[in-house]
């Protein structure tokens, strides 16, 4: 069984059609890419998957377990959807760090939270506490930022301020980590520190959705790749296939667009 | 002479502190509930407060303060406000008004993406207003707070056409016994109570500048 599956899923903004018949599964364990020119829907696709948008049409599957359903006003509730964004993890384009708290309090302020809602936690506060401050070290750590920990976003470069996104999206061990064009706001020379990291979540068997318009990482770090256009999938298949050697001709055109730039 | 002059002013200095004080403890959270009707996402809701801060913004402070002291009466038979109550209720109405524009430019100011990135956290609305957004407002509605405290302890003054005794009108009647100076001596109370709060809000701008 897929860890997700996403079925014909449709929006449209008024009269705009931006998503047309999205329908992808996804296996535990996996990255899949999602490529495509700016407009195509690639961003709308990521936020109905955590929730920020409502699609209109189709239907969202975790672990088998229906999460969003169109027809059914039920699965739409706000006080459910809260709890079934955590299912998925979202790393912003421009990383939306909270600016009054550091590095550290990025990575713990939502376990801190979501702890409150525990039925021992009056009695255990401390403890509890305790593991998410040093498992925020820890992610921290991972991300290379140990010596950053106590600084607040606006002394830290691009680079290090999405991976703090990074490992705040982590600290909610998230079924499925989606990134929305991670790198597009960085400089070229602090890309590769964030694409560093990310690859090795993929090494480690992170499931993840990469929106991204580095096909080099997306052809070399994705199982599999998506192309979107105009709001439909053009062509999905293996990422070295889809990259390497794609079978749609307006997939070839695109590709080749990027190939001169 | 001077030492009864000053006594005299203070007296009315009082006056001027508590309409100040008073103004702000009711006119600060009454701002907030008003910037968020002109926020709702209930269309005749939002015209409703949006009108009455028009009409509130758009009339001078002083016309407001003869219309809450004398309309009462004069239009419905009504026994007067105590004075100082009618300038109270006036200047809470006013400055309401002014502050939920700034709470309102304060709450939109801050970028959409913290809220969506409360909520991919799995934060609930309240959590995310108050341990994301709020400072983050405040921070941006410290500066022309301060311009507005600074404006609330010179309109006071305004309350002397409905003869409450603060401390201008303390001054005026020192002209009847033929001195002008002691007129002109309230400037110094007023500059000291503005110093005071320049300085205040300085330290506070200064306590928030760890975050940008």
């Amino acid at each position: 069984m897929p860890i997700l599956d996403v079925q014909h899923i449709e929006k449209h903004f008024g009269s705009t059609r931006v998503l047309e018949d999205i329908s992808f599964s996804l296996e535990k364990g996996q990255a899949l890419a999602i490529i495509g020119s700016s407009g195509s829907g690639k961003t709308t696709l990521l936020r109905c998957l955590n929730f920020l948008e409502t699609p209109n049409q189709g239907r969202i599957l975790v672990n088998g377990e229906t999460l969003f359903d169109a027809e059914d006003p039920a699965t739409q509730r706000e006080s459910e959807v809260r709890k079934k964004r955590l299912h998925f993890g979202l790393v912003f384009q421009s990383f939306n760090l909270f600016p009054q708290y550091t590095a550290l309090e990025n990575v713990t302020l939502a376990p801190k939270l979501l702890a409150q809602e525990n039925p021992d936690f009056k009695t255990r506060k401390k403890e509890i506490f305790d593991g998410i401050q040093s498992e925020g070290r820890e992610l921290l750590a991972k991300m290379g930022l140990s010596d950053r920990a106590d600084h607040y976003p606006h002394q830290l470069s691009g680079g290090q301020q999405q991976r703090v996104a990074i490992a705040r999206a982590l600290a909610l061990k998230p079924d499925i980590l989606c990134f929305d064009e991670p790198t597009s706001a960085l400089d070229p020379e602090l890309t590769g520190e964030v694409l560093k990291v990310i690859r090795s979540l993929a090494e480690q068997k992170t499931t993840m959705i990469i929106v991204t318009h580095e096909m080099a990482f997306a052809r070399d770090v994705a199982d599999q790749v998506i192309f979107m256009d105009e709001g439909v999938i053009v062509e999905q298949g293996a990422a070295r296939q889809v990259i390497e050697n794609p079978r749609e001709e307006r997939t070839r055109q695109f590709l080749s667009r990027y190939a001169e730039n | 002479m001077l030492m009864s002059v000053t006594l005299t002013l203070l007296e009315g200095f009082v006056v001027t502190l508590e309409l100040f004080l008073l103004t702000l403890l009711f006119a600060l959270p009454l701002g907030l509930v008003i910037s968020f009707g002109s926020m709702s996402r209930c269309t005749p809701l939002r015209a409703v407060v949006k009108t009455i801060v028009w009409i509130v913004r758009g009339t001078p402070l002083m016309l407001q303060i003869m219309v809450v002291f004398y309309g009462p009466g004069l239009m419905f038979g009504l026994p007067l406000l105590p004075r100082f109550t009618a300038a109270v209720v006036t200047f809470v109405i006013n400055y309401a008004c002014y502050f939920s524009e700034i709470y309102r430019g304060g709450i939109q100011g801050v970028p959409a993406g913290q809220q969506e990135a409360g909520l991919v956290l799995g934060m609930t609305r309240s959590q995310i207003f108050f341990k994301v957004t709020l400072l983050q407002v405040i921070k941006r509605i410290v500066p022309p707070m301060g311009n507005e405290f600074i404006t609330l302890v010179k309109d006071t003054a305004l309350v002397r056409v409905i003869s409450v005794y603060e401390i201008i009108w303390m001054g005026e009647s020192f002209i009847k016994k033929g001195m002008i100076w002691p007129l002109f001596y309230t400037a110094v109370f007023y500059l000291v109570a503005n110093g005071i709060l320049t300085l205040l809000f300085g330290w506070f701008e200064k306590k928030l500048n760890y975050f940008k």
